[in-house]
């Protein structure tokens, strides 16, 4: 059973393969490209499909994750949901750092990778191992493009993230800055300080400030794009239009198995 | 003069470290090695002569250190939360207390450096370049100890004090349900892993088998060496200015809300550059 999707995000290992390796990070995830084995196929099953959206605050991604879980549970597919930065792990210690804004460029991105490990090893890959479909709000990407908009170094951020199994589509929710600051000033009455960058002194007016961070973080995303070969979605579209093309092209990554279509 | 401190990796893009004065020393070795009660021995030996010395130990940052204990008291971290969190502390302390207090020309003992997560991440199985690079924001220290020693005096040594506990055993990598055969092997990779990282990155070692007499006598003759070679400067007339770094809860005042340096004031400033009797 071979796969190819040579429009699949790179770089980023896929560590089903055994327990052995899941706790044995690659190196460089940059001097591998990413092969697939799916672990699922010895045992006979096939392995559940890892989704990923990403984007900027206000990009509607998440909008649009729930109504393809809807959709793939409609289905008969099993669907579980992971969000960024919802374990359990850290939580007292992220919540602490960010009242008393004690967070640093490092330790806000070592503190949601380790969050992220803990997601990977818990909430993600025992999934996939058994089967289910795992739909994932924000992904490793969201960590390379806030870190790197924060000030760290990007290769040091990418090797951090190396233990990280490749998902099978990544889709990227694309909107103008604007787009995305008038959703997020509408929908909510304060900003919060880290989701606004304030940490980063770019300006003492939350709202300025939350332009210019997000700003710096889009432009992360755009040059990411291509190297991880996100699927873009214009995030400007009507949420019908958007759901369509998502469908469309999760329902080809299920068609190649020949699974549930 | 202070030599220019390094990065072991991709380092802090954002941080200066142009302007670190102070001398980084690091103490190692594994668990019950006696690691801590020599670094403050030595500490005192060196505020006595009047240096600023700022000690720092593994687990014990503002951020971390309540997360870390309840991850410890429940089982549910994995080789990689572990490391990750550890990483997480260092970060912590490096950047809020470290670093400061290098650019404050003081003497920092860091009990335990990267080197313990290197050795206990690569023991649990970690890719030793992965954990590498995930420190590669540490500060290349000016010295490190290393205490030395044998898994088969070692135990027996630790046993006759308290017991040994769950992770100094190694119970998490299941290596088998007696306490004291895991603990044998677990010490034993451990020991191993220093002892290759000893080689890989020029520990000073010191044979932890003698009296703590002994050893703290032969860790004081090489820390003298190194502040005398670096013309270390003591602290004693400028210790208002220093206020802030020794007693942190003496400075009610609210500071800035970024990971700005504390406003200490250069203990250099205004002396002649390397004095003679330095």
């Amino acid at each position: 059973m071979r796969r190819r999707d040579p429009v699949a995000p790179r770089r980023l290992n896929l560590r089903l393969d055994s327990d052995a390796a899941a706790a044995r990070p690659a190196a460089s995830p940059v001097a591998r490209p990413g092969r697939r084995r799916p672990s699922g196929a010895r045992a006979g099953r096939p392995r559940g499909r890892l989704i990923v959206v990403e984007g900027i605050d206000g990009s509607g991604k998440s909008t649009q994750i729930q109504l393809l879980r809807k959709w793939l549970e409609a289905r008969g597919h099993k669907v579980v949901f992971t969000e960024w930065n919802s374990s359990d792990l850290v939580r007292l210690a992220t919540k602490r750092g960010k009242k008393k804004n004690l967070l640093t460029p490092t330790t806000f991105s070592l503190l949601h990778a380790t969050d992220f490990a803990d997601r990977l090893t818990y909430d993600i890959i025992p999934y996939l191992k058994a089967g289910i479909t795992v739909l994932a709000d924000r992904y490793v990407y969201t960590a390379f493009a806030r870190d790197i908009a924060r000030g760290v170094d990007p290769r040091w951020v990418r090797e951090l993230y190396a233990f990280a199994v490749k998902p099978d589509a990544a889709f990227y929710f694309r909107v103008p800055l604007d787009v995305a600051v008038r959703r997020i000033l509408g929908a909510r009455a304060k900003i919060k300080f880290y989701e606004a960058g304030m940490d980063l002194g770019l300006s003492g007016d939350p709202v300025e400030s939350f332009r210019l961070f997000q700003g710096r973080v889009l432009e992360q995303y755009d040059a990411l794009t291509g190297e991880y070969g996100f699927r873009v979605i214009d995030g400007t579209r009507s949420i019908d239009a958007q759901q369509r093309q998502v469908r469309d092209i999760v329902r080809r990554l299920y068609d190649e198995e020949g699974a549930v279509a | 003069m202070a030599a220019r401190k390094r990065f072991f990796g991709h380092g802090l893009p954002y941080a200066s470290v142009e302007d670190l004065k102070g001398a980084l020393i690091t103490i190692e070795g594994t668990d019950g090695v006696g690691r801590t009660s020599q670094v403050a021995s030595l500490k005192q030996w060196l505020e006595v002569q009047g240096y600023g010395v700022i000690e720092t130990g593994w687990t014990r940052s503002e951020l971390m250190s309540e997360t870390i204990m309840a991850a410890k008291a429940g089982h549910s971290m994995n080789q990689l939360t572990f490391s990750l969190l550890y990483a997480t502390d260092f970060a912590d302390r490096l950047e809020k207390i470290v670093i400061p207090a290098l650019r404050s020309g003081f003497v920092v003992l860091a009990d335990r450096y990267v080197f313990t997560a290197f050795a206990r991440s690569v023991a649990r199985g970690a890719d030793p370049a992965w954990i590498r690079n995930v420190f590669g924001f540490a500060l290349v220290p000016d010295m490190t100890l290393y205490l030395r020693i044998d898994v088969d005096t070692l135990l027996p040594r630790i046993l006759q004090n308290r017991r040994v506990d769950f992770w100094e055993a190694g119970m998490d990598m299941h290596l088998g349900t007696d306490l004291y055969e895991s603990a044998r092997r677990y010490q034993w990779r451990l020991i191993r892993e220093y002892n290759r990282l000893a080689r890989e990155y020029g520990f000073l070692s010191i044979d932890a088998t003698l009296t703590p007499e002994e050893i703290q006598a032969k860790m004081r003759r090489r820390v003298q060496a190194l502040l005398e070679e670096r013309r270390m400067q003591t602290l004693t007339d400028n210790l208002e200015s220093l206020r802030p770094l020794l007693f942190e809860d003496a400075e009610e005042t609210p500071r800035p809300a970024a990971a700005a340096p504390l406003p200490v004031v250069d203990p250099r400033r205004g002396r002649p550059a390397n004095p003679p009797d330095a």
